[in-house]
């Protein structure tokens, strides 16, 4: 298995706050990765290092075998890592359709088009012209997820994919999942809820402040390890 | 009567060249959230570049606008890569301090090279030519051409804004400019591309200034209360607005000519102020932010 990403002694700061305090995490092609953890434990601040919108302080990451550390965000987008980001953060502006085709700014080649998209989430293709906030919270994720998608990724980061909606809409919504990584994207999602996250997932990280607290294939950890490691007893 | 139909025309027309002072100044408050007060100095910059070149060429002021343009938007790209995009961010200060700066820093150098004394550009003939339009009513050529211009200019914006990629990416831009980043967008390549767009419409309003009133070097600041006052009245976000925006200031502006040649300015102002405190958004404001 070679490795798509792979960080070695990571640390983030928000100014003098230090978010991550020496992460170490592999990923292989083609793998999917669930990371866990309670609120701060430097998930979220994880991925926005890895797709430099916060500069990485110590440590190294490797993307495809190449050095990714300081390179800027948008740059990251065109060696193919795209990002689904927490609240979704679509713009206000753009109508679903243009949402959708601002997400294939860079021109990576690859198989994503709009036509698949809309396959894959056929309710965008209802909704193509209504501004993007005019949707509701399921509709808005997966008009996220197909925008990242437009950047033809081969590593999808997804941060807090469920966090606000019905349960029958995340199971649509991990249902896509699963057909994407079926494709052979590489998919890292961010989740706090472990059931879900221990459903989808080749292998879990358990982050605690700042560090990873546990790390292991679903099926071999049990509940009481991973409680122990989410939550620091 | 027919005066005061006439008066309502030439204001009208007038608008067309507020319109195209407040363009730029909409664009780039609109796509990075800066207000540029040096707006109304780089209008004047551009009278100036254009007297160079018709001094050193001989040309006619309209064709060397042509040049002016490619000129103020390279102007507007470094600027903005070059100093500009370093004072973005959270605070709204760094920006409007650096731009008064700048502002003082232009009028200071046009004093230096061109000194006080107040120019003109000449279009010949077209200056004074006009459509008669019967009963002593009469519109001149050059407040045509300059109004029809502004509609090119503004509707090339919102045709550049709806349907290209570049529009979407300033709109996305706009938004939020952490998730342009991670679509590949990268901004501060954005914000040039914006500013030398702004600059680029300066340039075309800066010209057609020289041409209708003579110019100095400090006439800038009033030209920058135009424009502002022109994006207000038509309400933030609103191409559309801002010419109907000017077209309101200059009808208020002609009105108070006619009535006393003191009051022009004032009329302005004061429809200015009436906008703002019945209708704080502006006439046909799309954002509220």
């Amino acid at each position: 298995m070679s490795a798509l990403l792979e960080a070695e002694g990571v640390a983030a700061f928000y100014g003098d706050f230090q978010a991550l305090f020496g992460i170490d995490l592999e990923i292989g092609e083609g793998e999917r990765i669930a990371i866990i953890g309670a609120n701060g434990a430097g998930k979220s601040t994880f991925l926005k290092t890895v797709t430099g919108l916060l500069p990485l302080r110590h440590g190294s990451l490797r993307f495809a075998g190449s050095d990714i550390a300081g390179v800027p965000a948008h740059r990251l987008v065109a060696l193919g890592i795209a990002m689904v980001p927490e609240g979704r953060r679509l713009f206000a502006s753009l109508s679903v359709e243009e949402n959708l085709a601002i997400g294939a700014y860079g021109r990576r080649p690859g198989r994503w088009n709009l036509g698949l998209i809309y396959r894959l989430f056929p309710v965008l293709a209802e909704r193509r012209a209504a501004p993007a906030k005019a949707l509701s919270g399921g509709q808005q994720q997966m008009c996220a997820i197909g925008r990242a998608l437009m950047a033809n990724p081969s590593l999808l980061l997804c941060d807090e994919l469920s966090l606000g909606l019905a349960p029958i809409v995340i199971k649509d919504i991990y249902a896509a999942l699963a057909s994407i990584a079926g494709e052979g994207t590489t998919i890292v999602v961010v989740e706090q809820d472990i059931n879900q996250a221990m459903a989808m997932a080749d292998r879990l990280y358990c982050f605690q402040e700042g560090r990873v607290a546990l790390e292991g294939r679903p099926g071999a950890l049990t509940r009481e390890r991973i409680s122990a490691a989410y939550f620091g007893l | 009567m027919y005066g005061w139909i006439d008066t309502i025309l030439q204001g009208l027309l007038l608008g067309g060249l507020y319109a195209l002072f407040a363009a730029g100044l909409s664009l780039s408050f609109g796509v990075m959230r800066l207000v540029n007060i040096a707006h109304g100095d780089f209008i004047v910059l551009a009278a100036f570049v254009a007297l160079v070149i018709v001094q050193a060429s001989g040309v006619n002021p309209l064709l060397a606008m042509l040049a002016v343009v490619p000129v103020m938007a390279l102007v507007g790209y470094l600027l903005q890569r070059g100093i500009l995009n370093f004072t973005l961010g959270k605070d709204i200060l760094p920006p409007l301090l650096v731009t008064f700066g700048l502002s003082i820093i232009i009028q200071n150098l046009l004093l230096v090279g061109f000194s006080a004394d107040t120019r003109k550009l000449s279009a010949g003939p077209v200056e004074t030519a006009s459509i008669k339009l019967g009963g002593g009513l009469a519109i001149g050529w050059y407040p045509l051409i300059v109004f029809l211009a502004a509609i090119a200019v503004i509707a090339a914006l919102q045709l550049l804004f709806a349907r290209t990629m570049l529009g979407r990416a300033f709109r996305a831009t706009s938004d939020d400019q952490e998730a342009a980043q991670l679509m590949g967008i990268d901004n501060r390549r954005i914000y040039g591309l914006a500013m030398a767009l702004a600059m680029a419409i300066v340039a075309v309003a800066g010209v057609f200034l020289a041409i209708r009133t003579t110019f100095t070097p400090t006439i800038g600041p009033d030209r920058l209360l135009f424009a502002f006052e022109a994006v207000i009245i038509g309400g933030l976000g609103s191409l559309w607005g801002t010419l109907a925006g000017g077209m309101l200031l200059g009808v208020a502006q002609t009105i108070g000519f006619k009535l006393d040649p003191g009051y022009g300015l004032l009329a302005g102002h004061l429809v200015f102020l009436c906008v703002l405190v019945f209708r704080p958004t502006g006439l046909f404001a799309r954002t509220l932010d």
